[in-house]
């Protein structure tokens, strides 16, 4: 089975990445540890952070037309930031590695079974 | 009347034998789930038309057994309508597969399998509780409703979305592995705790008509213990409720009022099911590290084990709280009992000050735990007029009437105003 691990946080408290390249990559290694023990397990079928919620245009429909809004669909206190793909045996199995991602030190981690689309019609 | 009295008999006794193949075999909880409920609706009309057959159990399993086959043949129909001869074939494979699945071999490890699927920590509290109830115990909806005061209708909801979860979610139908069993071995048993202190607290109520929830929860961890006898922790759990169960005779009066430890008519408390709970704790405290469920039970042992209230070994008690405390990280119920621990062992003042150290805690501030259990203590110090003032701050926040009953009665036994008087 497939899951979407969506990751959440309030990406006003986000913790700043710092400029200094050696520091950056200090504070990205949590990170790249992570993609890499999911690609080492075989799990992993993608992943990306996010622009914040700045950046985003929602679409929606108003009589019949479609209207572009700037922003998010919907203001909330935690937002989504980024995502991983991976490929599991079971909800276990996917909960285990969602609780090794780092987005839990300062956020959330929603799991999200695929829906399987080999159903007919 | 007396066939749903059989049926429900039926349902309590069979249930799991009936669901736990068809999981197996149908690859789904709700798929399996709806064809037990089917055969027991159908069992509900042909035997009140026809009377009770000879071996009801092999007419369920019978009938259960074509409902799955139906059901696969339905859904082999809407899949290929073209191919129906071809669906035939895996039909009989599957009747096949059922006879076998059906085997009473296979009994003990369903037991298991069922009881961590239905206690998985990705199902909301409610669900697992109503879910356990349903599927391992085998109590009927209607029963589950009625214990927990909810309608049948909103627990069925929470029920079937409950399935549909453990089938999308992929939540396998088995026993957790090695490095996950003792987290979701933690989870089932808090469960089963759950369903103990809801029917612990369950004292009013047309209790006739309702499901004795401890009982459920003791007989769960009977199950449990059975499958799993190696874990301490789950003979630490049912020698804790077990302890805690012997007393239910002696925690309410005449008058329904409710009675405290010390005042209770030890000459009530259940001996068999101390008998039973005694070694168990002991087995419970051998295992490494101790079970927190064990101390607790170790505790209600040193209770059981006091001819009088006055008898009581406070020294060990306040010791295992001792113990208790660092293991639950200074949970604050923890530390309110280790105080009064502290208090009835000689060290009132000491038990006192614990407990105004607690007076901050978020966790107690709404509970009328802390003023009640100063207010007793202040009462023995002989600090009237400051128990009073306790006993009236307990009483403007508790809930439960009972309790506020008896809050109210210890307020008016240490008299009015010319008491305060007195004490001037």
């Amino acid at each position: 089975m497939q899951y979407l691990f969506l990751l959440y946080s309030d990406e006003t408290k986000n913790p700043e990445p710092p400029t200094d390249p050696v520091a950056f990559a200090e504070w990205m290694a949590p990170w790249a540890a992570y993609n890499a023990a999911l690609v080492a397990a075989g799990v992993m079928r993608g992943g990306n952070a996010l622009m914040p919620t700045g950046s985003a245009t929602t679409l929606s429909r108003a009589a019949g037309a479609v209207v572009t809004t700037d922003g998010p669909f919907a203001e909330t206190a935690e937002q989504l930031g980024g995502y991983y793909l991976v490929e599991c045996d079971s909800l276990d199995e996917a909960l285990k590695w969602a609780q090794r991602c780092p987005m839990i030190h300062y956020g959330k981690v929603e799991v999200r079974p695929i829906m399987p689309t080999d159903m007919p019609g | 009347m007396d066939l749903n009295r059989a049926i429900d008999g039926l349902h309590r006794a069979h249930h799991r034998a009936l669901v736990a193949p068809l999981i197996r075999i149908l690859g789904g909880f709700e798929a399996a789930e709806d064809v037990v409920q089917d055969t027991f609706a159908k069992a509900l009309e042909v035997w009140g038309r026809e009377g009770l057959p000879e071996v009801p159990l092999a007419w369920l399993r019978r009938t259960a057994r074509n409902g799955a086959i139906d059901r696969y043949r339905r859904q082999g129909r809407w899949r290929q309508k073209a191919a129906q001869i071809a669906a035939e074939a895996p039909a009989q494979v599957m009747a096949r597969a059922l006879d076998d699945a059906f085997e009473d071999a296979h009994l003990a490890d369903d037991a298991l399998r069922l009881i961590f699927t239905c206690c998985h920590p990705a199902l909301a509290p409610e669900a697992q509780i109503g879910l356990t109830l349903r599927t391992v115990c085998g109590l009927t909806s209607e029963q589950v409703a009625r214990a927990f005061l909810v309608q049948r209708t909103t627990l069925q909801q929470r029920l079937v979305r409950a399935q549909r979860k453990i089938d999308q979610a992929g939540i396998r139908y088995e026993v957790p592995g090695p490095e996950q069993l003792e987290p979701r071995l933690a989870a089932v048993l808090h469960t089963v705790y759950l369903v103990f202190t809801e029917g612990y607290a369950a004292t009013d109520g047309d209790t006739l008509l309702r499901v004795d929830l401890c009982d459920e929860a003791i007989r769960l961890a009977r199950l449990v213990s059975g499958l799993l006898p190696e874990r301490a922790e789950v003979q630490g759990l049912l020698a804790l409720m077990l302890l805690h169960h012997a007393r239910r005779a002696a925690r309410v009066d005449d008058a329904g009022e409710l009675v405290l430890l010390a005042d209770q008519d030890r000459g009530r408390w259940d001996r068999a099911l101390i008998a039973e709970a005694l070694p168990l704790v002991e087995a419970g405290l051998r295992g490494r590290p101790t079970a927190t469920y064990a101390i607790e039970a170790a505790i209600a042992a040193l209770h059981a084990r006091a001819p009088s209230a006055a008898d009581t070994d406070w020294m060990q008690i306040a010791a295992l709280y001792a113990v208790l405390e660092r293991q639950t990280g200074g949970n604050p119920v923890v530390r309110l009992n280790a105080a009064v621990a502290v208090a009835m062992a000689g060290g009132l003042d000491a038990g006192l000050a614990r407990l105004e150290a607690l007076a901050g805690e978020p966790a107690l501030a709404t509970s009328h735990r802390l003023p009640a259990a100063r207010a007793e203590l202040l009462r023995r110090a002989g600090r009237l007029t400051d128990a009073r003032a306790a006993f009236r701050e307990a009483l403007a926040r508790v809930n439960n009437p009972v309790e506020a009953r008896h809050l109210a009665r210890r307020l008016a036994a240490l008299g009015g105003h010319a008491a305060e008087e007195r004490e001037k």
